[in-house]
């Protein structure tokens, strides 16, 4: 089979993939104008409301703490009235709800829900970004290339963000400046009773680690990213030796040593009793001889000849059918993967199909059939 | 025709694969008929487990589930994710939510609102389930997890300290959960799980993976991994358990509600069939109208889309893996054939 994708395509092919991209493109087309539509998000407001309500000290002398309590929308205009001075806070929050219920309400003659244009861009952006992807299967082309650089900036945008936050804020700058990160970072943060503690200078080591990892960075410097990278390196082998030898070596050759006839469970007939012994004992036997069939076939000080030869070419066999129970397994979640996209552009989108009851089923079917 | 294969441009494989999942999506969108699932006792013992959790103990469960998955494999977990969450929170399990990945957090953020707002309103943030979030250091945490948990977790995800939160008293380290339920899409995952919290503290673990990990995880199942789901199979399978279960469940206390005894309650929920005609009965005499008529919507009515998402997609697995197998024969036919010719193959 053909295996370059830049292989010049004839005239009848590249007519056939025109045709195959216009019904598609009339699909959606015509789908924008079928019933409500396609490809929209509706939300309903949500307000915040919370209130500041401070209480002394018990003893008089120490600061006043304040709690923020959340008060409903009526209750809230109420209370303002009524403490002028009050600190309060306010936003509004925006829950997605079924378009069901937009049309429910538009039937009704109106209501909080609304339409969201912020939500809808999204929900396109996420179709053109699919369909930029999936249309490398064509050829490569400027939407995938846009599509890929896309993912890959925003991958990397969100793991430093996330490193940062999730990992420097609260193991490193917590503990070794806490005031400033209660002030500028993590409000929220509780600062330590008897203030700093000097056991907490012992993050300066890491820092400094850290700062020699970066260094790999600069020419003339490099060199000092190899000590970080072998602490790192001596940390994990460490701390996985210990595990995998009782997990992967000890557990599992004790669950290996097993007798080789087991009685069958299934006691319902004589027959089901001596299935159930030949099955489970036959498990137990296949299981033995993999084991030490594929010890053979990786053991290469002896030369693979005669009997080790032939245990050698039976652990062959064992890997071969993991390798294409492997293989099989990665095809099954490789299209689970992909019915999952193409049931985001068939219903989140498309409207064709209504899996969640989100809307009106008969318009989604008519939208379908036209 | 060998020809006219041997030449075939791959794009005519990506559109047949393509017109193979999209049509039974569409099919089975349209007409909510899905293929019936067998489960296999890899997934019977994952939802044994659960449903077993802390009776040894003789409490309410504490299950820690960790949702080790990003958006990029949801489509394979999510499913499985939901019914893990649905059988919880049916058997009255507190639920314990963290994440060693840090996209972890919206995959909770969407199970919650998916199952727990919509289906089980309810239950109580803090006394019934919590979300401890993303925590950054892959099986160091599990590690530290298992010696003192406040050491890793100080706050939930909304930021509120662990000591404020009712369902974190008496909750000090790895060995006070009672089952450990992991979802996982790669590293860190199971086999973290396995390493560092089953084997090295006794914790039964049950867990769900993608298809890539599944055959690397098999080994440790049943003694170091109680219960397996194997990508979207194993979801398929597991969520037709739990909904065979929930059912029952929920079938089982409306009777109980309405006066039915506990035994003929068990006996009926178990024939869920049997519901519409033992409502005309006698024996249902004593129950309301409008009672008889939630009865039989729950014993009889549509399953929630959101616990068919399993089901759904072994559709299109059935004919994209029929494809598969006619074109592995095809190529192996044109190979045979080439050589036969004395081409090079």
């Amino acid at each position: 089979m053909s295996s370059s994708v830049s292989e010049p395509m004839t005239s009848a092919q590249r007519a056939i993939w025109a045709i195959v991209c216009l019904v598609i493109v009339l699909i959606v087309v015509a789908r924008s104008f079928v019933g409500h539509g396609m490809g929209r998000v509706y939300v309903e407001p949500k307000p915040m409301d919370f209130v500041a309500e401070v209480s002394e000290s018990a003893d008089g002398e120490s600061a006043s703490t304040v709690d923020w309590k959340q008060l409903p929308p009526t209750e809230f205009a109420a209370y303002v009235a009524a403490n002028p001075g009050t600190e309060t806070i306010s936003w509004v929050e925006y829950d997605q709800v079924p378009p069901r219920s937009y049309f429910a309400q538009e039937t009704a003659g109106g209501g909080p829900i609304v339409f969201s244009w912020p939500r809808t861009i999204g929900l396109w952006l996420a179709a053109f970004f699919t369909l930029a992807i999936f249309s490398f299967l064509y050829r490569d082309n400027p939407f995938y290339k846009f599509a890929e650089s896309v993912v890959v900036g925003v991958s990397a945008g969100y793991w430093m963000v996330v490193g940062f936050w999730d990992t420097i804020v609260p193991n490193l700058l917590q503990r070794l400046l806490p005031a400033f990160s209660k002030e500028y970072l993590t409000p929220g943060m509780e600062l330590p009773a008897g203030g700093f503690d000097m056991v907490n200078l012992v993050f300066l080591i890491p820092l400094v680690l850290g700062l020699m990892l970066v260094c790999r960075l600069l020419p003339k410097c490099g060199w000092m990213s190899l000590w970080p990278l072998a602490f790192i390196v001596g940390t994990m082998a460490g701390l996985r030796m210990v595990s995998y030898i009782e997990s992967d070596i000890l557990v599992q050759t004790k669950e290996t040593v097993i007798p080789l006839y087991v009685q069958g469970d299934n006691t319902s007939s004589t027959f089901m009793l001596v299935w159930t012994t030949i099955w489970s004992s036959l498990a137990q036997i296949l299981l033995v001889i993999g084991v030490l069939a594929c010890l053979v076939y990786f053991f290469f000080s002896v030369e693979h000849k005669g009997a080790v030869g032939k245990t050698a070419r039976v652990g062959i066999w064992y890997l071969m059918i993991t390798f294409g129970a492997a293989f099989g397994f990665t095809v099954m979640g490789r299209i689970a993967l992909l019915a999952a996209r193409v049931e985001f552009l068939f219903d989140d989108w498309m409207w064709l199909i209504d899996p969640m009851q989100q809307r009106e089923f008969i318009t989604a079917s008519v939208g379908l059939l036209f | 025709m060998i020809k006219l294969l041997e030449n075939l441009d791959r794009r005519w494989i990506f559109l047949a694969m393509a017109l193979c999942v999209s049509v039974p999506i569409l099919v089975i969108g349209l007409t909510g008929v899905t293929f019936p699932e067998t489960p296999t006792p890899l997934a019977e013992a994952f939802f044994a487990e659960v449903d077993r959790a802390g009776e040894a103990n003789g409490r309410q469960a504490n299950v820690l589930i960790a949702l080790d998955y990003d958006p990029a494999s949801a489509g394979e977990l999510s499913p499985m994710s939901a019914s893990l969450v649905n059988q919880c929170a049916q058997r009255g399990h507190r639920m314990y939510f963290i994440s060693l990945w840090p996209v972890g957090p919206q995959m909770i953020d969407d199970s919650i609102q998916k199952v727990i707002k919509r289906f089980y309103p309810e239950l109580v943030y803090g006394k019934d389930y919590v979300n401890l979030g993303f925590k950054a250091g892959s099986e160091q945490v599990i590690k530290v997890m298992g010696v003192d948990l406040t050491a890793e977790f100080r706050t939930d995800v909304e930021g509120t300290m662990l000591s404020e939160i009712p369902m974190m008293e008496g909750i000090t380290s790895l060995e006070d959960f009672d089952l450990i339920a992991e979802i996982s899409a790669g590293y860190p995952g199971s086999k973290e799980w396995v390493l560092y919290a089953a084997t090295q503290y006794d914790i039964p673990l049950v867990s769900g993976m993608t298809g890539v990990q599944a055959p690397q995880n098999y080994p440790y199942y049943p003694t170091q991994m109680q219960g397996l789901l194997g990508a979207i199979k194993g979801a398929a399978e597991y969520e037709f358990i739990v909904n065979a279960y929930v059912r029952e469940n929920i079938v089982r206390k409306m009777l109980v509600k309405n006066g039915i005894d506990d035994e003929t309650s068990r006996t009926l929920a178990s024939d869920l069939d049997q519901i519409p005609t033992w409502t005309t009965t006698a024996a249902a005499a004593s129950m309301t109208p409008q009672a008889k008529a939630d009865l039989i919507d729950a014993a009889t009515g549509a399953t929630p889309g959101e616990f068919l998402e399993g089901q759904r997609r072994m559709g299109p697995q059935l004919f994209a893996h029929l494809l598969m197998v006619l074109l592995i024969i095809l190529g192996n036919v044109i190979f045979f054939a080439q050589r036969r010719r004395g081409g090079s193959a």
